[in-house]
């Protein structure tokens, strides 16, 4: 990665161009020409520097509920536990964390109640109980923006 | 129906929007959160996967835009590869009502990338909550330690939760 990656990177991370050329137009921005900001891109995708680009939504704009979930699984039930939260596609992001509530996952769903009723059935099916929800109240921040 | 018959309480509801999308932007919702062609006019391609012109796509793109019901337009890293090795959640434990004014101070510093207010638990005391990345865990604790002092939190008042492993990252699919 070089200092024009670097420019890149720190131009596409937000505002990406709504325009039917957008390269063109970073391109322009960068003192670059369309071809080689695409070549670029694609090479920062490929090394995986760059994992996606679109849009990100949030889903209380959308209408859905959102919350995050902390559960305490005993070491012998977290292969059963992962895979139980994992299949639901509301669940976005999983991390193990070092805690007595050792793992923690984001839940997105239509409703709060289809995410207690989620949350039911998982204690159910993995007889783990311990397991907090956590909707946020305010949200004072939210971005993914790291200057390289 | 409305918020308040769901069960929510105020503090949430005040985040709800309802949205009235119509089919055609769900479409374009669904289409943007992917992965994006990275080519000369990847929105043609996204249009033409849609059936809708590009003009008319890149319209309805600018407006969820504007309305802000796409929160961010862009590329995304991937953080192990470029340069921000650990992250840690910090849970804070803050007096209700210096919640609010301590959630603002913590946002404001440039190594925090979420900040949230979350009603505590029975077994759970804490209320605030921030995304801290840093070169490693203890740049982390470092800069947990300068919040804390900051927004004048007790060492006590606050733990520092590092990830060991991740076991599921991926973006919401809505309307899909």
């Amino acid at each position: 990665m070089d200092s024009t990656d670097r420019k890149i990177i720190n131009r596409i991370q937000t505002h990406f161009p709504i325009d039917p050329r957008p390269y063109r137009k970073i391109g322009r921005e960068l003192n670059l020409t369309e071809d080689e900001v695409i070549l670029r891109v694609k090479t920062l995708k490929e090394n995986g520097i760059i994992r996606r680009i679109g849009g990100n939504f949030g889903p209380y704009k959308l209408g859905f509920f959102s919350t995050l979930c902390a559960a305490s699984v005993p070491e012998d039930k977290i292969d059963l536990f992962t895979e139980t939260v994992n299949a639901y596609t509301g669940v976005t992001h999983n991390y193990m964390r070092e805690h007595r509530y050792n793992i923690w996952f984001t839940f997105i769903a239509a409703s709060r109640e289809i995410i207690e009723q989620n949350l039911e059935t998982i204690a159910r099916d993995t007889g783990v109980n311990d397991i907090l929800n956590l909707p946020a109240t305010d949200l004072f921040k939210i971005s993914a923006n790291f200057k390289v | 129906m409305a918020p308040k018959d769901l069960g929510l309480d105020n503090k949430t509801i005040k985040y709800i929007i309802k949205p009235m999308l119509t089919d055609i932007e769900k479409k374009v919702v669904a289409s943007l959160q992917g992965n994006i062609p990275v080519c000369q006019r990847p929105f043609l391609v996204l249009a033409k996967g849609i059936g809708i012109s590009e003009e008319k796509y890149l319209d309805i793109v600018a407006r969820l835009n504007e309305k802000g019901i796409i929160r961010r337009f862009g590329a995304t890293l991937k953080h192990q590869k470029s340069g921000f090795k650990a992250n840690a959640m910090v849970a804070w434990k803050v007096d209700d009502a210096r919640a609010k004014a301590v959630g603002e101070i913590m946002a404001s510093f440039q190594e925090v990338t979420h900040c949230y207010r979350r009603d505590p638990a029975p077994t759970w005391p804490y209320n605030l909550y921030t995304m801290v990345h840093g070169a490693d865990e203890a740049t982390c604790h470092a800069i947990a330690e300068k919040i804390a002092k900051a927004a004048e939190v007790d060492k006590d008042d606050y733990t520092l939760l590092f990830s060991r492993k991740e076991l599921k990252k991926t973006s919401m699919q809505y309307f899909d």
